[in-house]
């Protein structure tokens, strides 16, 4: 006989409650409304959603490759070899990883490029080199180096072991990572609305143009469900990918990195310092564009169109603040019930979880304004943009407890127990004390989540919540040098918050950046 | 015959060999005889070009090998802990040397290797199904199969448990007699020494202190270090 558990349901109910309400529904909601409108088959529809559909996709498959191209030689620099500056190196390419999406593209647009399907691709690749040098080069640095002398003595020739060897072992990392960069180029939103123009449109963009510009929200709710459709069809992909390759037992604990010596020197020193000047590039001059006309001293002077820039601050802060205490209560609840059962429930639970961060940020936002108009009419609510904004973070906070819950060893839980600790006092005294490190990581990322979102963000704000980001897109889009210097001088602080707080996060050194 | 003349071996400011004389005959097999840390490896890397040698030569049949790189030396090497390649079956494990030499019956000849080490029928197996036993014997028939003209085997039964070892001694030496074949076995074993090889050679600190059967050395050993370690 096993007896109900009640505190235990109170725990799974807040999360599934939070997941289904706010994601669950209103995804179901679109369904309902998108494929009314598909099986009338309204004119033009089709061809519509071919032509966007097939965008996003070989935009995303050719970001994918170049970002594999940009990222080779400092994976290969950092794999291989250790040298001074290596860690420092690693750090630095993460940067552009976690700016927010409209700085991204304003920098770009700083660059003179705008309009043209070259600066899409190349903000993508700047985006995404850090997924790639990451999660390639945790699996490359730790493969047993007497695999490759095994290799030579029985005849292969440099070439040969890096053909034969070194890229099927790299293939499941290889695979993990360009699934992320797919993912992420695929639902690509901020930069496509940024850098695109009129001309080339995302499905992310497109549902935005339909339902926001121009209120055909069943048209909307179609491109949301090819959208749901082509990412659902990449996770799969890649998951069955996962199951069927795994070597991981031919990795060396530790790190196999020989230090650089006479010509490979060279090579090292130009792919680090090549790959990070690249990067550097539209950074630079971004700051050094919005330095010119002092549009910093007029973020605290009222504007006509936009009002004061400084309240956006002030509205992102506390959003974020409120979307970070969100996330991690609910996330954490998550994490507890996912590791603290075994079985098909935690498993279901673990998949549910992700799929806020499989599907997109502007399904959310448009999920939001066509569902939650019941069973109260919840959408002139201020909380709304926190909560979508805890919605994207909540992933991230279970990805980076759940592994740290799980290797706490069951006797210690036990241990606990049998001196007389109720359930939730062994969750307090052991549970809490060793995730609070990680909660604490998951924590700032929701922050920085939430500072830089954009895509839900651009649904639900209205002009008097409007968040840093969407200031900086509406003064993107008003013509004028003034307008445009403000559009800079706002990306530069909160690219300086963001890259703060990651730095910050960085130094407790408990987390991984590149990892999911 | 293969002949080591006075190699030394420096990684960084270190010092792992010093003047390290040893020669090896035809069809001879030398096990190299030392506790851990005294170069066993090293000195078997160096012949197999995978360190570079700061000093002495290394000659093969009277020519130097120093300037051949490893992938031409033509040499076998069983590494200790067997570094089979995971993402490859059995027979692809066996089979790499051959095709990197641009053998043609590959097939044929892998069959007949996993056939020497009692292995039949396990080429299509995965690394990861296989016991520990059958790893090293899988490993043996890999630097086997290409016909090195000179085999070197690290610690062939390290990792291995007591029982499984004394079976494996005599299997992989008789294996190295049917072929023919000069080899130099590494271990930290005097008995494994003694019975998989036809010569011993004792090496200490990064050098070799003297050579000869276990009797020789047990009658004159060098110095009480040398009798010591052998009793």
């Amino acid at each position: 006989m096993s007896k109900i558990r009640w505190g235990w349901v109170a725990v799974a109910a807040v999360p599934t409650i939070f997941i289904g309400y706010f994601f669950v529904y209103p995804v179901i909601r679109i369904l309902g409304i998108g494929l009314s409108e598909l099986s009338i088959g309204a004119s033009g529809v089709e061809a519509r959603l071919l032509r966007v559909g097939w965008f996003t996709l070989w935009q995303a498959t050719l970001s994918t490759i170049l970002t594999f191209v940009a990222a080779a030689p400092l994976t290969w620099a950092v794999s291989s070899y250790e040298f001074k500056g290596r860690r420092l190196a690693t750090a630095l390419v993460t940067v552009p990883f976690v700016l927010p999406t409209v700085v991204v593209g304003t920098a770009f647009v700083a660059l003179g490029w705008r309009e043209s399907i070259g600066a899409i691709l190349a903000a993508h690749v700047f985006f995404n080199v850090a997924v790639v040098v990451r999660t390639v080069s945790t699996v490359w640095s730790r493969i047993d180096p007497r695999l490759f002398e095994a290799a030579r003595v029985l005849g292969a020739d440099s070439r040969q072991v890096f053909r034969t060897i070194t890229l099927p072992l790299l293939r499941p990392a290889m695979a993990a990572a360009a699934s992320i960069v797919f993912l992420f180029t695929f639902t690509s939103f901020g930069v496509v609305l940024i850098l695109g123009g009129f001309q080339y449109a995302t499905l992310e963009v497109e549902i935005y143009r339909q339902a926001v510009t121009l209120f055909d929200l069943p048209l909307a709710a179609a491109l949301a469900i090819v959208q749901l459709v082509g990412v659902s069809a990449a996770l799969y992909a890649y998951s069955a990918y996962q199951e069927t390759r795994s070597v991981s037992w031919a990795l060396d604990s530790g790190s196999n990195r020989r230090p650089a010596t006479g010509r490979t020197k060279l090579a090292v020193g130009l792919a680090t310092v090549g790959t990070l000047a690249a990067l550097a590039i539209p950074l630079g001059v971004l700051v050094s564009r919005s330095l010119a006309g002092s549009p910093y001293a007029r973020m605290f002077v009222d504007d006509p169109v936009v009002g004061r820039p400084i309240a956006a601050a002030g509205n992102s802060l506390l959003f974020a603040v409120v979307a970070m205490c969100l996330a991690t209560v609910v996330g954490l609840m998550a994490a507890a019930v996912i590791t603290g059962r075994r079985g098909a429930l935690s498993r279901w639970f673990d998949l549910v979880l992700m799929l806020p961060l499989g599907t997109s940020a502007v399904t959310i936002g448009f999920g939001f304004i066509v569902a939650l108009d019941w069973p109260v009419d919840l959408r002139a609510t201020l909380w709304l943009v926190p909560v979508a904004h805890a919605l994207v973070a909540v992933p991230f906070v279970v990805r980076s407890t759940v592994p740290t819950l799980r290797s706490i060893e069951p006797e210690t839980r036990e241990a606990a127990a049998v001196l007389g600790a109720s359930p939730w006092r062994v969750w307090r005294e052991i549970d809490l004390p060793i995730v609070s490190r990680a909660a604490l990581v998951g924590a700032g990322f929701a922050f920085v989540i939430s500072l830089g979102e954009f895509g839900a963000t651009s649904f639900i704000a209205r002009p008097s919540t409007a968040t840093i980001p969407t200031i900086i897109y509406r003064l993107l889009t008003r013509p004028g040098a003034s307008s445009f210097g403000m559009a800079m001088a706002m990306s530069v602080v909160l690219a300086a918050i963001t890259a703060a707080v990651v730095l910050a996060l960085d130094r407790a050194r408990v987390g991984d950046i590149g990892r999911f | 015959m293969l002949a080591i003349e006075d190699v030394s071996v420096s990684v960084g400011d270190k010092q792992i060999l010093a003047s390290v004389d040893l020669g090896v005959e035809d069809s001879e097999i030398v096990a190299v005889l030392g506790p851990s840390g005294s170069g066993k490896s090293t000195l078997l890397r160096a012949i197999a070009g995978l360190v570079r040698v700061s000093g002495g030569d290394i000659r093969w049949d009277g020519r130097s090998v120093l300037t051949i790189p490893t992938h031409k030396r033509g040499f076998g090497l069983m590494f200790q802990g067997f570094a089979l390649f995971p993402h490859m079956t059995v027979a692809e494990n066996v089979g790499f040397g051959l095709h990197m030499n641009g053998v043609d019956d590959v097939g044929k000849r892998v069959e007949a290797a996993l056939e020497s080490v009692g292995l039949s029928g396990f080429g299509p197996r995965r690394i990861d199904s296989l016991s520990g036993g059958e790893r090293q014997r899988v490993a043996l028939a890999r630097t086997m199969a290409p016909d090195p003209q000179l085999v070197m085997l690290d610690e062939p039964l390290g990792a291995l448990d007591r029982n499984l070892r004394q079976r494996l001694v005599s299997d992989t030496r008789s294996l190295l007699e049917q072929r023919d074949v000069t080899a130099i076995v590494v271990t930290h074993d005097r008995d494994e020494a003694v019975a998989m090889s036809n010569r011993l050679a004792v090496m200490r600190q990064g050098t070799i202190v003297q050579t000869g059967t276990l009797e020789q050395l047990l009658a004159a050993p060098a110095d009480d270090w040398v009798r010591q370690f052998l009793t």
